[in-house]
């Protein structure tokens, strides 16, 4: 950790004395009711976050990928609801709290909120508020939770503005966000969310609204403070070059499910779930020759009100066994090793064949 | 910011020439011109007409002369000696008596804007907050009669239920021994009795408007993005509330103010004449019925001009409060 | 999707897993219109207050057409006799009368009152014989919906003005007048709103910064004084004919700029959508790009603007009439009826006179309400 972010009182983190992961979600439905009937938007996603490590939660839009980052800081509205499952939330000193249980609006909720866990978001201009300067926000955020004067928050929040390479922090201050660019308000929402020295930083799709050589710079830092604070970080995003790019985990979900997740190495080159594989037939590559056509997948993502029966993705997917795919619950995860693991009635055999 | 301020200046310019042209207009719009008129009614009250008087007044507002020129002498009478004109109706000078009305005329105006405010704004609050909820419902059913029923209907039914239920007279702005008395304690206390009545009577239709105004802003700001991140931050239901979609509903509060403003003026005449207040809405009703012309263009003059500068002031509170404005364009 | 100029390539544009264009947000292009008026209509049904205020709209309306035939009496007909002659109702023992009057003259001031007497009884039925008029303005006829069976005897169900006029038959007539002098108002509010309010947008730049000025113009002005100003300047010597349109021309001037100010958002917000800039590439020209493919894109908010402009228009005619500014006797409006109740002594022996400001009011909420839900039904996004 770089001095200039250990003025927190929290106590410096232990380098995950056991393997037990930061965050484990187990089974989490979360359902929008609309008048034409309920949208199972998160329906039964399961997967962790260990300490340390960069999580991508990759996906098309729609399958329930932010919905299910909202979930884990209760920031789900009305019409929107968690209808069951557990966020469990295990901190440094082996206290486990479920967040799924709290009361959104319940101090225990809003003690993790910002504190422990922090969030950045797509949009970082509608993110700000244009009303109030950087400094009355930054400074802000670090007050909500640290016992710290105006004028050590003040100071504290210069050195969070120029660590995620804003120029000229003091006077950064006193600016509002429609006077920065797209780039220069996402770093100002990164230093909010790293204010208080969060345990895990989530970030949902932080570089989408952004130009692409601003989001670089953006997921270079990103991966430079995690690095740098050893915080474990959950990304969302529908781009695989990003996931390329940060991960060391990756989560594939598909109409609310979890259907594949692993390290980012086994993702990319054994794919084992269709969709996966689908997904990155999907990216252009240099050095495939002039000729070569991108494979598509077929079909479109059914509106999550019309959830297919079985298998979620085997109205689209070429491998999909007759009577087998299209009936019941779907199939269930197969575990293969430590930290892998997919939901397909192939997985193991048709993996090893490709 | 200066700069902005000194930039609304400067486009008030073309519309305060604007509603002078149309005053001017209103002088003119009647068949024949001040002097017929003036010299046909003494005639019918059986008068003398003073030839000479005749020419010198001819010679006084340029009648005779192109419009355009009549236009400059009658602004130029205005605004270098503050000289609007004679009324013939009370054969005094029309600067006099709209100085007479004028003033409780802007301190009937003012009080009813800050009434809607004060009312509007926490009505308006709950029912974002608690949005469905009975008190909405109450305050939407109460919001679309407010719009729905004309105000001087309010006020004649406020004169009727105070004469047949509490046997008490509600019109006026003074008890009548205050009524020709110079200004004292007791005459502004007295004041204050009789105002609440007629300030009511304006406030409704624009609180009822600001009610839903405020309502429609607060619920769009509840779900910004910021809303949620700031939630995201750990920050206090209540203090967010406050601090941040509040704040920012505060602002279309503020400019509304230029279109409550000149429907409250436009509602202070028809109250004022049902109420028979002393302001200048009665005065401008008779100037138009006895085609007192240059008293009549005068009150629209003066109020118009108040009205926007009125405009003016909550565009400058409006920058004052929303850095976009102050920032953006200057 | 019909292969319209708004559809974008849908071939392989999105190589990221997004997958395809969901939908398009924005005004349907000009071929959809029916079914987007179509489910315009179904989000409308769902809103009951909304069609509540449309019944009654509609109701109104169908007063206001058949009037001659509805109202017990023509707008001329009076009796002397009955001055400020209170309510009866109307009673049913074998067939329907209502109570007669006596007087009673009160020795020191003369006043004459009357009192509803049941020892008499003025029978009354359903199409009976009365004065002739012509239907629809063209069939002449004779038979009323209901009245008194005996033609000349008192009948005022909802009381009687000073000079002995049924209120109830000059309400129904008024509701003529009063209902559709909004309409002419805002039909010219109309054209000047979406003339000058889509050149503005459509144009922007300069044209747009001085037709919004003139539009800021005369928003800042109190209107009221405005129209009494021009009311006051109309020739004393113009018909009633002459002096409805000229009023209706006068509450349109000032009522038009809030429609313009409506139509330039949103023209503003079409100019960057696709079809319209494909509609251009095309080579529509401006008209053909404006008439045909975003008016009618904004037509349903139109609609609903038009029928919230429809209430002010209402109210605004009540108040020019009621201060004697406005229309005047004979022409029957609700506001002309109201002139009648300005004197709080006159209210006190008969408060029915307050009658014609509960037609204002009923008819004012009916038409927000119905303007309301399309509005709502017209854009579902908005908020």
């Amino acid at each position: 950790m770089p001095p200039d972010l250990t003025t927190a009182p929290a106590a410096p983190r232990p380098a995950a004395p056991d393997h037990a992961p930061l965050l484990e979600i187990e089974g989490l439905k979360t359902h929008v009711d609309t008048p034409e009937g309920i949208v199972r938007a998160v329906d039964g996603a399961g997967f962790s976050v260990p300490r340390g490590k960069i999580v991508c939660l990759v996906g098309e839009s729609g399958c329930g990928k932010s919905m299910t980052a909202r979930s884990v800081l209760g920031l789900v509205e009305p019409p929107s609801r968690i209808v069951e499952g557990a966020i469990r939330w295990h901190r440094d000193g082996g206290e486990s709290v479920d967040l799924a249980a709290l009361d959104p609006r319940g101090e225990a909720m809003r003690a993790v909120r910002g504190r422990e866990i922090a969030m950045v978001f797509q949009e970082p201009m509608a993110a700000l508020s244009a009303l109030h300067t950087i400094g009355d926000q930054v400074i802000e955020a670090i007050r909500l939770h640290l016992p710290l004067s105006r004028e050590e928050a003040e100071e504290r929040a210069v050195r969070l503005l120029t660590r995620v390479g804003i120029p000229r922090a003091a006077e950064r201050l006193r600016s509002y966000s429609f006077q920065l660019s797209g780039g220069m308000c996402q770093r100002v929402m990164i230093a909010i969310a790293l204010a208080c020295d969060p345990a895990l930083l989530i970030a949902d799709e932080p570089t989408t609204a952004l130009d692409v050589t601003t989001q670089a710079r953006i997921l270079d830092l990103l991966g430079d403070l995690q690095a740098d604070t050893g915080m474990s970080v959950l990304f969302i995003t529908h781009d695989l070059g990003v996931v390329a790019e940060i991960a060391d985990e990756v989560v594939v979900m598909y109409l609310g499910t979890v259907v594949e997740h692993g390290p980012v190495d086994d993702i990319f080159h054994h794919p084992q779930h269709p969709y996966t594989r689908a997904l990155l037939g999907s990216v252009p590559r240099l050095g495939t020759g002039p000729r070569q056509r991108l494979d598509t997948i077929r079909g479109t993502v059914p509106h999550p009100s019309e959830r297919p029966e079985g298998c979620p993705f085997h109205p689209r997917c070429d491998v999909a066994v007759a009577g087998v795919c299209d009936r019941g619950e779907g199939p269930v995860e197969v575990a293969l090793g430590a930290s892998r693991g997919v939901r397909c009635v192939h997985a193991g055999a048709e993996g090893s064949a490709s | 910011m200066l700069s902005y301020v000194a930039r609304r200046c400067l486009y008030m310019i073309p519309t305060l020439f604007g509603i002078s042209v149309v005053a001017f207009a209103i002088i003119q719009l009647p068949p024949g011109d001040y002097l017929t008129t003036l010299v046909s009614r003494l005639e019918n009250q059986g008068e003398s007409v003073d030839r000479a008087q005749l020419e010198s007044l001819r010679e006084r507002y340029g009648l005779g002369d192109p419009l355009a020129s009549q236009y400059v002498t009658w602004m130029s009478s205005i605004l270098f000696h503050g000289d609007f004109g004679q009324s013939f109706e009370y054969s005094r000078p029309v600067a006099d008596l709209v100085a007479d009305r004028l003033p409780l005329t802007v301190v009937l105006a003012v009080t009813t804007l800050l009434t809607t405010w004060l009312l509007a704004f926490p009505i308006g609050l709950y029912s974002a907050v608690r949005q469905y909820s009975p008190g909405d419902y109450l305050a939407t059913i109460v919001g679309f009669l407010g719009l729905a029923i004309p105000n001087f209907m309010i006020a004649l039914l406020l004169m009727y239920l105070g004469q047949t239920v509490f046997g008490m007279s509600v019109g006026g702005l003074f008890s009548p021994e205050f009524e020709d008395a110079a200004w004292n304690l007791g005459k502004v206390i007295d004041l204050l009795g009789h105002l609440w009545v007629p300030v009511l009577v304006l406030a409704t239709a624009g609180t009822a408007g600001l009610i839903r105004v405020l309502r429609a802003n607060l619920l769009d700001e509840l779900h910004r993005p910021y809303v949620v991140a700031a939630r995201a931050r750990g920050m206090p239901e209540r203090k967010l509330l406050v601090r941040y979609p509040l704040r920012a509903a505060l602002n279309p509060f503020v400019s509304t103010v230029g279109y409550v403003l000149p429907a409250l003026v436009s509602g202070e005449v028809v109250v004022a004449q049902v109420l028979s207040l002393p302001t200048t809405g009665p005065l401008l009703l008779n100037a138009l019925r006895s085609q007192d012309m240059y008293l009549a263009s005068s009150v629209i003059l003066i109020v118009s001009v108040l009205t926007v500068i009125g405009t003016l002031l909550s565009d400058v509170l409006l920058a004052w409060l929303d850095p976009r404005v102050r920032l953006d364009q200057g | 999707m019909t292969g319209l100029a708004a559809a974008p390539g849908a071939a392989g544009t999105t190589q990221t897993p997004e997958g395809p264009p969901t939908e398009k947000k924005g005004g349907a292009p000009p071929r959809d219109s029916a079914s987007q008026w179509r489910l315009v209509w179904r989000r409308f049904r769902r809103h009951r207050l909304a069609m509540l205020g449309l019944a009654v709209t509609a109701a109104l309306y169908l007063v206001a057409i058949f009037a001659d035939f509805l109202a017990p009496f023509g707008t001329e007909h009076f009796d002397e006799d009955y001055p400020y002659a209170p309510p009866q109702t109307i009673q049913f023992d074998g067939g329907l009368h209502v109570d007669g009057y006596t007087t009673a003259v009160d020795n020191e001031t003369y006043e004459q009152t009357f009192t509803t007497d049941p020892s008499q009884r003025i029978p009354v039925g359903f199409f009976v014989r009365g004065e002739e008029y012509r239907l629809l303005g063209l069939i002449p006829w004779d038979r009323h919906l209901f009245g008194p069976t005996e033609p000349g005897a008192p009948m005022y169900l909802l009381g009687a003005d000073r000079t002995g006029h049924d209120l109830l038959s000059q309400l129904i007539h008024g509701t003529r007048v009063s209902m559709t002098i909004g309409l002419i108002g805002v039909v010219v509010a109309f054209v000047l709103g979406v003339v000058l309010g889509g050149l503005s947008g459509y144009l922007a730049g300069r044209a747009d910064t001085v037709i919004q000025r003139v539009v800021e113009f005369f928003m800042s002005l109190p209107s009221l004084p405005l129209w009494l100003g021009l009311a006051a300047a109309l020739p004393p010597e113009w018909g009633p004919l002459q002096r409805y349109f000229a009023i209706s021309v006068v509450l349109a001037l000032i009522g038009w700029t809030h429609l313009a100010r409506e139509v330039r958002g949103r023209f503003l917000a079409l100019r960057e959508e696709q079809f319209v800039t494909a509609a251009r590439l095309d080579g529509c020209g401006r008209r053909r790009v404006i008439l045909g493919h975003m008016l009618p894109s904004v037509s349903s908010h139109l609609i609903a603007q038009l029928s919230l402009s429809v209430p002010a228009m209402i109210l605004a005619e009540t108040a020019l009439s009621f201060l004697g500014l406005g229309l005047q006797a004979p022409v029957v409006s609700w506001g002309v009826l109201l002139q009648d109740a300005q004197n709080v002594r006159v209210l006190e022996t008969a408060p029915w006179l307050m009658i014609p400001g509960l037609a204002v009011v009923v008819a004012v909420l009916a038409l927000n309400f119905a303007g309301d839900g399309l509005r709502d039904a017209a854009d579902p996004y908005r908020r």
